[in-house]
């Protein structure tokens, strides 16, 4: 994998946007076949980011390359190479579903591609909406056809913009089903989310951006172990607790007691402890370090 | 389909579905003109020795059918893509653009040749022109379209709103075309009026155009092939210009 050509490689990005620093020297590179997240609060330069993998922008300074195509100078290439499905919910209401693809295929120079149209419509559930007006579409089938816009040349990369931002559960769960499957098959894939849960659960590898800069570029699992933080919630069957704990743990408006804790010991010892006061425990609750914990960690240091 | 095909046969469907607006509804606005003015001048004017004012006044306002259109397309096209957002959909594939210039440009052609041709034909029942030069018929006509559409295409990237688009046609294009000669021939203006009149580009598309049918012109029709394609030739390098260097689409 490592011999192999990066699906994209960013190398100290700059933009500037008249006061703003959109980007500010980032270097990110993206082996193939990666489900690669990238985190940030707004206005972190995400979608600058992707802007200018796509072309849609143009650094100030520094390179970027998808599949080693330079996005400047072997636009065709490397545009050839990246679907990416926008952020905006957008649509051109003259034409209906079919004919959308249609074209935005034909913009890739492809012709006789109704057989993969027809696939890519099938798994995205569009097939029944081919000849809708892509103005009668509701939310979630517009969201669809812009995936399927940005994968009608089998792109090898994917870029999704949050893509589940005001999508229902639903529409979510198939939409992950069918690019974890792409992922499967070889396609490298770009996520940007404000759904930490789903960054969590979905990628690989995550980068956090603040301000323009990278702040974290891990593998996820590593990235949650830079938080220890562990909480138990206990309901208990009398109202107070030990004295030695009464700084400790901290109570519910449901009347639980909750504790923060990084060392399982310390689990050990309270449970220990309420056995010894004779408190019985009716009910506990443990939950693991997550990405958000991470992620607000990691934004209030950087 | 090359990129450029698909973009071409993009704009040409777009204007396709909705054709009562973007064909029918200009072929009546030239009929109505044609029937107020031919009414009111006919018995009253005549230009040149011969020549009815009807068939004075067709070529003109078959020429201007075509300049309207021709810009309307391509500028239409852009704003509209541009406030939808979908815009995006030409700027992420691998289109060069000179293929995005000549893909709205051979579109808004195309519209302004329909439009021409559809507006000829219902003035046919007013009118039987003569026709004696088809090739400055059809040099000027082509020649119309594209400066208008490549125009077009610079206007549609530099608005940002509607209503600066509609500036743009208001103030500038419609003034060029009604001040140009389409129904009156500039030879009854005072000569200061003449000298402007000579300053404004779509005159001499009128003049060289209604030479095509009538045979007669106020100016050279060579003088006018110049003028007309040096205006195509500096509106086109400007509007490469900017597309290349990402102008208002590209940040």
């Amino acid at each position: 994998m490592s011999q192999a050509i990066p699906a994209i490689h960013v190398s100290g990005l700059c933009k500037r946007f008249h006061t703003t620093q959109a980007l500010d020297g980032v270097s990110l590179e993206i082996q193939q076949g990666e489900f690669f997240g990238l985190l940030g609060p707004n206005g972190a330069g995400k979608t600058t980011l992707i802007s200018i993998l796509a072309g849609l922008t143009r650094a100030d300074s520094g390179h970027a390359a998808i599949m080693g195509h330079d996005v400047v100078r072997d636009y065709r290439q490397s545009r050839r190479a990246l679907g990416v499905v926008p952020q905006e919910l957008v649509y051109d209401p003259f034409f209906n579903v079919r004919e959308t693809l249609h074209i935005q295929s034909g913009y890739f120079g492809l012709k006789r591609n109704e057989g993969w149209i027809d696939e890519v419509m099938h798994h995205l559930d569009l097939t029944q909406h081919a000849d809708k007006n892509t103005q009668r579409l509701s939310g979630g089938m517009k969201r669809r056809l812009l995936v399927a816009q940005a994968l009608v040349h089998k792109p090898p990369v994917i870029v999704l913009d949050e893509p589940t931002a005001g999508v229902d559960v639903d529409l979510r769960r198939s939409l992950w089903e069918f690019i974890s499957r792409l992922n499967r098959e070889g396609h490298t894939i770009l996520l940007t989310t404000h759904y930490l849960e789903e960054a969590q659960a979905l990628c690989g590898r995550i980068a956090m951006l603040k301000s323009g800069r990278v702040v974290a570029l891990d593998a996820t699992r590593n990235l949650l172990k830079l938080t220890n933080e562990h909480c138990a919630q206990l309901r208990l069957d009398s109202e107070g607790v030990p004295d030695a704990w009464q700084k400790r743990l901290q109570r519910d408006p449901d009347g639980s007691w909750r504790l923060n804790f990084s060392e399982y010991s310390d689990l050990e010892t309270l449970l220990a402890d309420l056995r010894a006061a004779d408190t019985r425990v009716l009910e506990m609750r443990l939950q693991e370090p997550d990405l958000e914990d991470v992620f607000t960690d990691i934004m209030k240091r950087a | 389909m090359s990129g450029l095909s698909a973009l071409f046969y993009k704009e040409l469907l777009r204007f396709w579905k909705v054709v009562v607006q973007t064909v029918v509804a200009p072929v009546v606005t030239a009929l109505l003109y044609l029937l107020i003015f031919s009414h009111v001048l006919e018995a009253h004017v005549e230009v040149y020795p011969g020549v009815s004012y009807s068939s004075f006044l067709v070529p003109g306002l078959v020429m201007m059918s075509m300049l309207q259109n021709a810009f309307a397309n391509s500028s239409s096209s852009l704003i509209q893509s541009k406030m939808q957002g979908n815009i995006v959909f030409v700027l992420l594939p691998p289109l060069s653009y000179l293929e995005f210039f000549l893909a709205y440009l051979g579109a808004a052609i195309l519209r302004g040749l329909v439009v021409g041709l559809g507006v000829w034909g219902v003035t046919l029942w007013f009118a039987t022109l003569q026709m004696p030069h088809p090739g400055w018929l059809l040099a000027y006509g082509l020649l119309a379209c594209a400066i208008m559409g490549a125009l077009g295409i610079l206007a549609g990237i530099w608005a940002e709103k509607y209503d600066q688009l509609a500036a743009f046609q208001n103030f500038l294009i419609l003034p060029l075309t009604f001040l140009s000669g389409v129904f009156y021939s500039i030879h009854s203006l005072p000569p200061f009026w003449q000298a402007v009149s000579h300053a404004n580009p779509v005159f001499y598309l009128i003049d060289g155009f209604r030479y095509a049918f009538v045979g007669h012109s106020d100016s050279d029709p060579w003088l006018g092939l110049l003028v007309a394609g040096a205006c195509f030739v500096a509106i086109s390098a400007i509007t490469l210009a900017l597309l290349r260097s990402g102008y208002k689409l590209r940040h």
